[in-house]
């Protein structure tokens, strides 16, 4: 059965699989660093833990990137009612990109951190070496390239169909990555300049350009599952993203209170990330008041289970887990704890993660010509892997807040010579990490609940 | 939402607005890097400090510590550790002998690498850490433990 409306849509598909493949390698990279935490070294220093942070977090960012080009490949032909202008050219950087990662991971993996930077070459560009930038100069072009060919393909279909406001705002999204991206290539010698300017793909990424994607694929979704006017549903995604911009931009600031910068920042961060919650908080509104006015039944409930919970997740963890923490008199003795992690983790989830099952759960049935939605059995699945990492990843959270509330008050608050040590203060918090690394086996196990529910066919239809 | 409210407005206070901070955002930008010079004390800024921080990215020491409080959370922090341990008199000494101890092989504890340096390369990342702690970072953090 055929249930594409674009047969180009397709191309999404290995972006999707791979993305859900090191997604798998990511949280497998947490558990031995959850274990790091706290029996120290498990695996004979074969894999230090500075290591496994990187394939960690940098598999994540991948992956991100590949469920948002699959997201864009999918949406962009329904949105502009015309075939991709290029499916090849999809399919060629689709290669050309999963090599570049699976290299950079095999880097990471098989060779000391500084014979890479030797091999590609990192003096004659330094780049390397930067929180989230540790990939090799060579690898940080390739996904220039990789980004510029998918704009360029994305761009060429929208300009020869129709311009809806959720293909503007989607592809303003990705053109605002990949322009914030450029950014890393800028390393000065001067330290200062240095974390400036890394703030500038960071923040403006998940507080900024990232949130147009998150709005917009959002936006697509609803209108599919709730059948809602796209006229409203359009209104709602600019009203969000006006709010996140507005917000989002000097809400930098909240960065720069601890760096070499004026006083100003203080107030102009702390004001303006107060309000960063806002537009989380729209899209939460606004998720439930789409599907309570919804207009038809859509086969498909663990794609609205997902979209609703993403909406409230990233609400937690960004909005209320920032706010915590985000008041320059409150990050003074916060700054760097495990409370960092803690609101890390669950906005990273609730926001980017979750978006990205979202339409994978929209767009895969449809893909696989297995129809609006996958049969009653394997939703079941779904729904158990939602439920399962989404509670986990809540208790996740929880604990990581309350080794970091403990932190500070053994570490940051007492004066100097009454305040407890770093390791002194970590050694007194593996209760909390032990029961962190559970809650991860428990996400492990949903992950696996939620694979599982590709596999999963109904006889009875079928046959 | 009200009908009265509609989407081109919508539009507009997005295209508007995100302009209107975007610009403002550059203009605070361009007056911060005028001012960090005062701060960051950039004159002190050596060959051997240079080196120092190619040193320090090129052992992604990033993926253990926190620096000004950005890193990784699993190792002390190391803004100020010149600080910490000895200043201008026994830092040097103390941070030469550390880094050749590693790793400590105590069981059950963190371990840190040995990233096999020579006594050169632990001078320059002694240096840079040395001019790291100087900078004016609006006094974070709140006590010598980092
Ligand atoms: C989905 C959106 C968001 C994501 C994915 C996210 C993710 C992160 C991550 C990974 C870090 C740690 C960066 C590092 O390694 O140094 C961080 C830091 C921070 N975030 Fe967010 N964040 C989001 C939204 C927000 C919002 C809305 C607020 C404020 C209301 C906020 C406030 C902060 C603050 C204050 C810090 C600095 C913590 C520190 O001083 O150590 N974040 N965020
Ligand atoms: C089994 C579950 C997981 C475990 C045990 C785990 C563990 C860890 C650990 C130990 C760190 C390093 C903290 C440090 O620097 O000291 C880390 C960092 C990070 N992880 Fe995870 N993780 C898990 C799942 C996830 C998931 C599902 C996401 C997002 C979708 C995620 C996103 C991140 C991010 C963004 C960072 C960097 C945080 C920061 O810089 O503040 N992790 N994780
Ligand atoms: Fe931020």
């Amino acid at each position: 059965m055929n249930t594409l409306k674009y047969q180009s849509q397709a191309v999404a598909k290995p972006y999707f699989i791979f993305a859900l493949i090191l997604f798998v390698g990511q949280i497998l990279f947490g558990l031995l660093m959850g274990l790091q935490y706290v029996v120290g070294d498990i695996v004979g220093m074969l894999i230090p833990f500075n290591v496994a942070r990187m394939v960690h977090t940098n598999l994540l960012i991948v992956w991100l990137l590949f469920g948002f080009m699959g997201s864009a490949y999918y949406l962009v032909p329904e949105e502009a009612e015309t075939e991709l202008y290029s499916p090849k050219l999809a399919i060629a950087l689709f290669w050309i990109f999963a090599a570049a990662g699976v290299l950079t991971i095999l880097g990471y993996l098989l060779v000391p951190y500084s014979t890479l930077a030797d091999i590609t070459f990192n003096e004659l560009w330094p780049t390397m070496g930067r929180e989230f930038l540790e990939q090799p100069t060579i690898t940080k072009l390739g996904i220039v390239i990789v980004c510029l060919g998918f704009l360029f393909n994305l761009g060429m279909t929208i300009l020869k169909g129709r311009k809806t406001a959720i293909n503007m705002v989607l592809i303003t999204g990705l053109i605002g990555l990949a322009v914030f991206f450029l950014f890393s290539f800028y390393n000065p010698t001067n330290l200062a300049l240095d974390k400036y300017f890394w703030w500038f793909v960071v923040h403006l990424w998940v507080e900024g350009v990232w949130e147009l994607i998150m709005g917009a694929i959002l936006a697509f979704v609803l209108i599919k599952v709730t059948g809602v006017d796209r006229e409203v549903i359009e209104k709602w995604l600019y009203v969000i993203i006006a709010m996140a911009l507005i917000t989002g931009i000097l809400g930098t600031g909240h960065h720069f209170y601890w760096l070499m910068t004026p006083e100003y920042w203080q107030w102009i961060g702390s004001i303006f990330s107060a309000m960063e919650p806002l537009p989380f908080f729209a899209m939460v509104l606004y998720a439930f008041n789409m599907v309570n006015r919804r207009r038809r039944e859509h086969p498909n409930k663990a794609a609205t289970l997902w979209a609703l919970g993403t909406a409230v997740m990233a609400f937690l963890g960004a909005g209320v887990w920032g706010f915590l923490h985000t008041l320059s008199f409150v990050n003074y003795y916060t700054h760097g704890t495990q409370i960092t992690a803690a609101h890390g983790h669950m906005a990273f989830y609730g926001a980017y993660a979750m978006i990205v099952m979202t339409i994978i759960s929209y767009a895969m049935p449809k893909i696989r010509g297995i129809g609006e939605a996958n049969c009653n059995k394997a939703q079941v699945w779904e729904m158990w892997g939602f439920w399962l990492m989404t509670v986990a990843m809540v208790f996740i959270t929880l604990f990581l807040t309350g080794a970091g509330i403990l932190q500070v008050w053994l570490q940051r608050l007492p004066e100097s010579g009454e305040a407890l040590s770093f390791m002194a203060t970590q050694d007194k918090l593996a209760i909390f990490y032990w029961l962190r690394e559970i809650a991860g086996v428990v996400f492990l196990l949903g992950l696996i609940a939620y694979l599982t529910s590709f596999f999963i066919t109904d006889k009875k239809a079928t046959a | 939402m009200s009908e009265s409210f509609t989407k081109g407005m919508a539009r507009n206070i997005y295209y508007g607005g995100s302009i209107f901070f975007f610009l403002i955002f550059l203009a605070l930008t361009y007056h911060t890097t005028k001012e960090m010079p005062k701060r960051d004390h950039r004159e002190n800024i050596t060959e051997s400090v240079a080196r120092g921080k190619a040193l320090w990215e090129k052992n992604d020491c990033i993926g253990c510590h926190t620096l000004l409080g950005e890193g990784a959370y699993f190792a002390p922090e190391l803004g100020n550790v010149y600080k910490r341990r000895g200043g201008a008199q026994g830092f040097k000494p103390f941070f030469n002998a550390w880094i050749k101890s590693q790793p400590l092989n105590i069981p059950g504890r963190r371990q840190m690498p040995n990233f096999h340096l020579n006594d050169q390369e632990i001078d320059d990342l002694a240096e840079f850490l040395k001019w790291t702690s100087e900078m004016n970072n609006n006094n974070w953090p709140p006590n010598i433990e980092g």
